[in-house]
Formats: C-alpha cells, structure tokens, sequence
C-alpha cells in the first residue's frame, strides 16, 4: 500500500482536527478579501478600541477595534495570509536545507559528518529566541527577515533527524542492493534514501509549519516583523499593551495562533502515527 | 562517566564559546542603524561624534574591535553599554540574580508539578483523570511559553485580576535590598510580606516557562514509571501489602525519577532561553528583558556581552545536568 492510501486510510482524530484547521488557514487565507466586512488598513477614530458586537458592543464590530478603530476581524483574515506564507516558506527553506545537509552528514560519515555535526551542536547552544531576534535586527524588520531567521536557526531541526535516520536507512538491503547494480551515492541518496526518508520529513515539515507561525509573532512582538501589513504578532503586541483597556485586542490573534499552533502538531503527530509502517501492523 | 569525562566536557565548552562569541561580534557589525547616532543631541558637532566613537572604540577595524573585546573579557570586563551608559559587566550582574531566581522558581515547580502530574496519571490509570492529564500534557508541550505567558495574562491577570502581570515588585513595598536575590534576601530577613509579594509576581511568568517543561518531565515519567510498576520488586511490594499509593509514591518514583529527569535534562536549557522573551512579557527586570531593550536600542556591547552571557548559562546548564545525572545515578556513580 502507499504511504497515501495509508495517509487516507488510516486517519486519525488528531490528523481529522489538525487537517481540519489547516484547511481552515488556507481557506481563510485566499479568501480574506471576500470574508472581511471591513478595510483591514482602515481608521476609524471615531472608534477606537470598540467592544466587539458579538460580545455586547454595538458599533458592528464583530470583533471589535483596535487603538486606531481598525476592524479586528478583517485584520485576523488578512493577518491569516502573513501567518502562511511564512509558516510554507521557511518550512520548506529550512527543511531543505536541513534535509540536504543531514543526507550527506549521514550518509558519507567520516569527516563531512563530523563537520557537519559539530556545526550543529554550536548551532544549538546558542539560545534560540534571542538569536532570532539579533537576527532579525541585524537584517531590517519584515517578513522576509522572519522568514531567514527561521530558515538560519531551524534548519538543525531537520538535520538531526534526517541525519539520525538515513543512518538506519543505510544498512538497509536496498541501498546494498542499489551498489551492487552499480548507482552512484548521488543516485542513492536521491533516488532510494530520500522516498524513505520522506514520510518523516512530511512530519517535520508540518510541525515547522506551527513553530514558524509561533516565531513569526514573537518578532512581530519586538515589532522585528512586518509593519505595514496586518500580523497576528503585531496585533498580540498592540493587545498586550492595551491589554487592561480591551481584552479582545489580545484574545481574538492569540486564539488564531495558539489554535494553528495546537492544530499544525496535532496534524505532524498524528501523521507520524499514520505513516509509520511499525505501528500499521 | 568520570572527572576526566566531565574536564572534557569543560575543555570542549571553551571552543564553542569563542564559536559563539566569533558569531555574535561579527554579526552585530554588520547591523544597519548608528548606535553613536542614536544618542547623539541634534547640536552635536562632528568633533563631538568622533570624540564618542573613538570613546566607544567603533573607530578601529573589525578585528581590532574583536581584539580589543576579547581582551576585556579575558580580564572580567565587557565594556560600556552605549544605550545605559554603564559597564556591561555591572548591568548584567545587576540583573542577573533576577532572572536566576526566576529560572529556579520554574525548574521547582516544573519537576514538582511535572512528577505530580505522572504519579496521578499512574494512579487514576485506566480512569479518567489519566485522560484529562494526558491531554493537558499534550497540550502543554505543543505551546511554548510565549503563548501561555499570553493566556494567562488575559486570564488570571485581566479578565480574572487575582496576579500580577508586570515587574518584580510593586514600586510601592517597603524593601531596600544589599543584593539582586531579592527573594533569598526577603526570607533571610524574615520579611514574608515582601516574599510572599515577590512570589505572587514570580508566578505568571514562571508558570509560563515551566509548563512545557513539565508536560515533558510528565510523558516520560509517566512511561517509566509504567515500566517500573512491572517489575518484579513492585510486586513484591504489593505481596507485602503495601497500598497502591505508597508503592508509586516509594518504590516505583525512587527507581524512575531519575531516568526521567535525565531524559527531560536538555529541555532545561530551553527554559534558560525562554527567560529572554518571558521577561520581556512580564516587564519582569531581567538579563533577558535587558537583551531585548539592547536589541531595540541598537547597544551592541550590551548586546554582546548578554549573548555571551547566555551562552554560559546555557553551557552551565547542560554540564550541570550531566553531573547531577551522574551524581544520582547508582549505575554510573559506581562504575
């Protein structure tokens, strides 16, 4: 059977919920510009931090405003779209570059895999947090900037696992197999370790997907993200300080993003179960 | 496992210290934005400027910069914080018994409530508050400490004020400390109003950072001591008649506590980063709430010396474990 009909097969409640959430982003993602009732860039002065007309307040703010009036609902949909793209990207970056360095660390050993380890081990003693952060005040607020700081410090995420499992994969028959009829280690690697390798990778990816959108708000909390676009961050930053004002300033983004956050690991966790050929049988 | 294992462990932490240290310095320079043009007053004439930066040593080539760093700190010394107007050394060691008691106050009641929570689990087992601890374990080990630092702020400290949200302690109390342990320094006085004070402010924050930490430490003891209820001096203790709770709280914690802690050993460090954004959250007057303001601030030696800073605390952290590990472990301590 494939890992995709397995994938189908054998879904799970966490896998059905951490699907579920991931559709959701992507849907509100694409169609924020037909979903808002309101211009996210929008002022309105006259009504700066209303209460939010589903919880009792009656300027027909759904959500509510933030300090300059701006509609929050419309700034969660659009802010969905910053959210994602970052989250796809870096994942994919920093997965990559992960991937490619954990393939060669594990496969070839000897010296490269040495190198590559050390680096790695330097890499992690470094607090990660505040790296970002250097980071990105070193390259200049904006989304590319949280994007890099995600792919430099993440990819070690990758590498480790990648580099653990192809050593497993190694002294499998098929790779003895696949030097006897004579493929180079490139051709291995490529051809024959990196499908096996695939299901895991799946899981990584998913789960750097949740730490990207997380991340993203953090610099976008030390206003180190992008500013002129509407960001789930910079929207938590804005709630904290008028936190004892208006509540919903904070609620409404945290919610957004500790649900992604809790949806994104339940869709890796329980793709690891699903795709784990151990745990079918 | 022995002295020569653990000065190896010393002697390999020096190399990566410079590799951190090298990163840091190099990377700041590269930072856009003048940190000599940010403090500068508009009527400043350009004498003046270059009277600051050579006072400051940005004058000088990258690696005389670095030379000249290096030999400061060789000699306890990080140079002059430019955004504060102090030395570095003296800013950081200010605020560091701060986010020390902050970063105990967590591992305390990370380990307390973690071993808590699995001794529970195992006990309820298979009923349902086995399911609802596993959940929250779950849960808690999905979100890092930043969203919960979030969540219970909105809350415990809004929508139900029963904490406080920012600082250390109300600007209000009574309390003229010798040193920065101010929550050592409270109960040696015998001033509980003023600890108990710090502990109400300590507790937001702390909670935040521990939580992750302890859904972890809750997962994996939870499996050993699963485990350890299988083995046979479990029953014999059974046998002898002793009650469920006693055999879990006696003889299975005492033999899967430490493979447990060992395990979730590494997560330790994580909570040492953590610091930085949790005190920042929290107003709460740290190195970690420092860092930011530097970064904010463009103060590159500020910065510098604290990104070197953590970087020890993080290699403490981790040699500390080891030797704690190896001091608790029967196994390893006699072989």
């Amino acid at each position: 059977m494939s890992t995709l009909s397995r994938a189908i097969l054998g879904l799970n409640g966490r896998t059905l919920f951490g699907g579920t959430v991931l559709a959701l982003l992507v849907l509100v993602a694409v169609l924020a510009p037909w979903l808002s009732p309101h211009d996210p860039l929008e002022q309105d002065l006259l009504n700066t931090l209303a209460r939010p007309s589903w919880f009792g307040g009656d300027t027909g703010f759904p959500l509510g405003t933030d300090s300059l009036g701006r509609d929050i609902l419309s700034r969660i949909l659009y802010g969905a779209r910053a959210a994602l793209i970052v989250a796809v990207v870096a994942a994919f970056l920093a997965g990559a570059l992960g991937t490619t360095l954990g393939l060669f660390a594990g496969y070839l050993g000897g010296w490269v895999d040495t190198l590559i380890s050390r680096v790695v081990d330097i890499w992690m003693s470094f607090p990660a947090v505040l790296l970002s952060i250097v980071l990105a005040a070193v390259i200049g607020a904006g989304l590319y900037t949280v994007v890099v700081a995600i792919v430099v410090i993440d990819w070690t995420r990758f590498c480790r696992v990648v580099r653990a499992e192809v050593l497993v994969q190694r002294e499998q028959d098929y790779v003895a197999s696949a030097l006897v009829v004579g493929l180079t280690p490139m051709r291995i690697l490529i051809d024959e370790v990196l499908p096996n390798v695939a299901p895991l990778l799946l899981t990584l990816f998913t789960l750097e997907m949740g730490i990207a959108i997380v991340v993203e708000a953090i610099l976008s909390f030390v206003g180190l993200s992008a500013s002129g676009i509407p960001t789930w961050g910079g929207m938590i930053a804005e709630g904290r300080q008028y936190v004892n004002q208006a509540w919903w300033l904070l609620a409404f983004p945290m919610a957004c993003v500790i649900v992604s956050v809790l949806g994104l690991n339940a869709l890796g966790d329980g793709l690891r179960d699903v795709l784990d050929p151990v745990k079918q049988r | 496992m022995s002295t020569t294992y653990l000065l190896k462990r010393l002697l390999w932490a020096l190399p990566t210290l410079f590799g951190v240290a090298v990163v840091v310095f190099v990377l700041l320079r590269v930072v856009p934005g003048d940190p000599i043009a940010m403090m500068i007053p508009p009527g400043a004439t350009t004498e003046d400027i270059q009277r600051l930066r050579h006072f400051y040593g940005l004058d000088t080539s990258i690696p005389e910069q670095f030379g000249v760093w290096i030999g400061q700190i060789l000699q306890g010394q990080f140079g002059n914080s430019i955004s504060l107007r102090e030395k570095v050394m003296t800013l950081v060691l200010g605020k560091l018994p701060a986010t020390l008691e902050l970063v105990f106050f967590a591992l305390i009641v990370a380990t307390m409530l973690g071993v808590l929570l699995a001794v529970a689990a195992v006990y309820f087992r298979p009923r349902w508050p086995e399911l609802v601890i596993d959940g929250f374990a779950g849960v808690s080990l999905a979100m890092p400490d930043f969203l919960w630092a979030l969540v219970f702020i909105l809350v415990l400290g809004v929508l139900f004020p029963v904490l406080p949200i920012s600082g250390r302690l109300d600007p209000g109390m009574a309390f003229e400390p010798d040193t920065g342990f101010y929550l050592i320094e409270s109960v040696l006085r015998g001033q509980f109003a003023i600890a108990r004070e710090l502990l109400r402010h300590l507790l937001l924050p702390g909670l935040a950072l521990a939580l992750p930490l302890a859904a972890g430490l809750t997962r994996v003891l939870k499996a050993s001591l699963l485990e350890a209820m299988k083995q046979d001096y479990v029953t014999l203790a059974r046998v002898k008649g002793y009650s469920r709770a006693r055999i879990l709280w006696r003889v299975a914690l005492r033999n899967a506590l430490i493979p447990a802690l060992t395990l979730t050993g590494v997560q330790f460090t994580f909570l040492v980063g953590g610091t930085v954004l949790i005190e920042y959250i929290f107003a709460y007057p740290g190195i970690g709430n420092l860092a930011i303001g530097a970064v904010i601030q463009r103060d590159l030696p500020l910065l510098q010396g604290l990104v070197l800073t953590f970087a020890v605390l993080f290699i403490a952290t981790n040699l500390c474990v080891d030797l704690l590990c190896t001091l608790l472990n029967p196994k390893v301590r006699h072989a």
